[in-house]
């Protein structure tokens, strides 16, 4: 029994004890806590890593860990198959890398903002990587709600603005929730069990009632607001906008995320595709994601501000994983988890880009970006990666996953979504590289600084390195999506298209 | 009037808890203030956990403690939705928290509660 054997736990189990303590060690020192709640997140990386490991080489892909050795059903149980460990191993590198990114925000804040920051930022790590790992229905809902609870606080940080969107924020979420407890009592009260793997087996008598109709219709509505799908997207542009820069990547990266991958495997993998209702469930997310993709995009182009303008294209980017979604098919499916990692690394690289620019000059209007090129070279070209992956250009990240949801599309014989992926693309071109046109062709703006630079990059090294990574990210999982797909995401797909 | 008292017999107290339920959410939609807004989300939790103890209760059955000799379990209601529910009730005693923190730093801020109040000066 050695110790890689309990990876999947250390997971959830490394950042939740450092983060409970870090305020008393922010006490004795400020920076300390800080250290700790890192290390442990660097600690959850490796055992991410460790899980991945152990899946890609056990015979069934498949890893169980029972809690205290309660055989599930009856237990709680951690479940990691390949696409888990891949989303794991996204949340806990770009929650490391993203860490460092707070800490220039925070250099003349007292020792319980510091503290209080990481504590936040660790829990939110903690939410992230329970909602993901976790193998039991209900203790997803306590993993959302960590998440939820954790990404009020961060986006309350940001500042006086802020506190109004975390408020309603706190509103919607909680309605997402409650939704999400009311289709787990229908679930249960169908089923007699709270394990996913089970209720997989015993949903099956009752696919085609009106009461099975009514519960995936509430996770429905409880994801779809969570991760901010079209109609109910309505909290989410103030909340990433206002949110406290520092942790920005890391909200606006992972935290519509893992909700769309919650949903993803309660209707891939829990409920199966093949029933009725489901079908008319993914028609239904198919007609969300296209009007998320249509009204974000537009949205996106009327924006000055350059964060509100991302906010506004997150909405668009979760409408191609809901149309990945709702095609139902293998590659569909792909370009939907593809999408979902790369979008992660895009939008954070984005967010941290804007956070630098804010910190250096106090500037987030996107018409006010002239010569910047020349003053902060780093973030520049990261931000041309990330743009162009945006749009979709290879042989950035954004270019495969996009090329997966049009294969996906054709083989399912839905041209509409393949026409209206060609127009987000189009218009994705129009409102990102009007930013790479002010930053490089425009003439230089006059820009008061507010943080002199500290290095020959423009920016302290614990930002720059970040926004360097995250950039080279987007490239290196371009480069490696072949291998991506074929050496991890497909040794995971649902039972459904194996056939 | 037998199909209205059969239905109410059945579903009556499960249409009571959705009643409830969207009560909340109209509350939470409808008023200004932004601590009537917070009570009624607390309404809505309160209906989630009303229905969990709904569809956990059972017609003759006793409260789940060990008796010797009573292995049966038809004659005794699922304690696991009333321990589901402990968890809710703790969740919505953190959510409640944190929100109230935030309404009194809006306070602080913005010197009201009132969201159109609230919303002008945040505008200014």
């Amino acid at each position: 029994m050695s110790i890689s054997t309990h990876a999947p736990v250390f997971i959830v189990l490394l950042p939740l004890t450092a983060s409970l303590l870090c305020l008393c060690f922010s006490r004795l020192n400020r920076k300390l806590g800080a250290w700790i709640v890192q290390a442990a997140i660097a600690g959850s990386f490796v055992a991410s890593l460790s899980t991945m490991y152990q899946v890609l080489n056990s015979g069934s892909h498949n890893l169980h860990y029972w809690m205290g050795n309660w055989e599930p059903p009856i237990g709680i149980e951690f479940a990691v198959d390949p696409l888990n460990a891949a989303v794991l191993c996204m949340i806990t590198f770009l929650s490391l890398v993203i860490s460092f990114y707070g800490k220039p925000f925070l250099v003349n804040e007292d020792w319980l903002h510091y503290g209080g920051y990481y504590t936040l930022y660790g829990l939110l790590t903690v939410g992230l990587c329970g909602m993901v790992v976790t193998g039991d229905v209900f203790n997803m809902y306590v993993y959302l709600e960590i998440m939820s609870l954790s990404g009020y606080g961060l986006i309350a940080l940001g500042g006086k603005k802020s506190m109004i969107a975390a408020f309603r924020y706190l509103l919607v979420g909680t309605i997402a929730a409650s939704l999400y407890l009311i289709g787990i009592g229908y679930v249960y009260s169908m089923t007699g069990s709270l394990n996913m793997a089970d209720i997989s087996v015993r949903i099956q008598p009752f696919v085609h009632t009106p009461l099975f109709a009514f519960a995936v219709a509430c996770f429905l509505i409880a994801f779809g607001i969570k991760m901010a799908l079209f109609p109910l997207h309505g909290w989410q542009p103030d909340a990433y906008t206002y949110a406290h820069p520092g942790a920005a990547g890391l909200i606006s990266g992972c935290m519509s995320k893992v909700p769309a991958y919650a949903m993803l495997r309660f209707f891939f993998y829990i409920f199966g595709v093949t029933s009725p209702v489901m079908s008319a469930l993914l028609d239904v997310l198919g007609i969300m994601g296209i009007g998320g993709i249509l009204i974000g995009s537009v949205m996106a182009l009327a924006q000055y501000d350059f964060r509100r303008m991302l906010a506004y294209s997150s909405v668009a980017q979760l409408g191609y994983i809901a149309v990945g979604m709702a095609m139902g098919n293998m590659y569909g499916f792909i370009g939907a988890v593809l999408h979902l990692i790369n979008h992660a690394f895009m939008k954070s690289c984005l967010f941290l880009v804007v956070g630098g620019i804010s910190y250096r000059f106090g500037e987030v209007n996107l018409y006010r970006l002239g010569g910047l090129n020349k003053k902060m070279t780093v973030s520049s070209v990261a931000l041309c990666f990330a743009v162009l992956s945006m749009v979709g250009i290879p042989p950035t990240c954004g270019f495969f996953s996009k090329w997966y949801l049009m294969l996906g599309a054709y083989e399912g014989k839905e041209y509409i979504f393949i026409a209206i992926l060609v127009i987000s693309s189009l218009l994705n071109a129009i409102y990102y590289f009007r930013i790479i046109e002010q930053m490089f062709v425009q003439r230089e703006a006059s820009l008061t600084e507010l943080h002199k630079p500290a290095t020959k990059f423009g920016l302290p090294m614990s930002m720059v390195l970040p926004i360097g990574i995250t950039g080279l990210g987007i490239l290196v999982l371009g480069i490696y999506s072949y291998d991506i797909v074929v050496g991890v995401l497909k040794l995971g797909l649902p039972e459904v298209f194996l056939r | 009037m037998e199909a209205l008292n059969e239905f109410l017999a059945r579903r009556g107290i499960y249409t009571l808890v959705m009643i409830l339920f969207f009560l909340g959410v109209y509350g939470m939609v409808l008023s200004k203030n932004y601590f009537k807004k917070l009570m009624a989300m607390n309404v809505m939790q309160v209906a989630v956990i009303f229905f969990y103890l709904c569809f956990a209760q059972k017609e003759g059955g006793m409260i789940p403690i060990l008796v010797p000799g009573n292995v049966d379990p038809a004659s005794y209601i699922n304690p696991l939705p009333h321990a589901l529910m402990l968890t809710a009730i703790v969740v919505s005693m953190g959510t409640s928290g944190v929100a109230i923190a935030l309404l009194m730093r809006i306070k602080e801020s913005y010197g009201s509660v009132e969201e159109p109040e609230v919303l002008r000066r945040a505008s200014k």
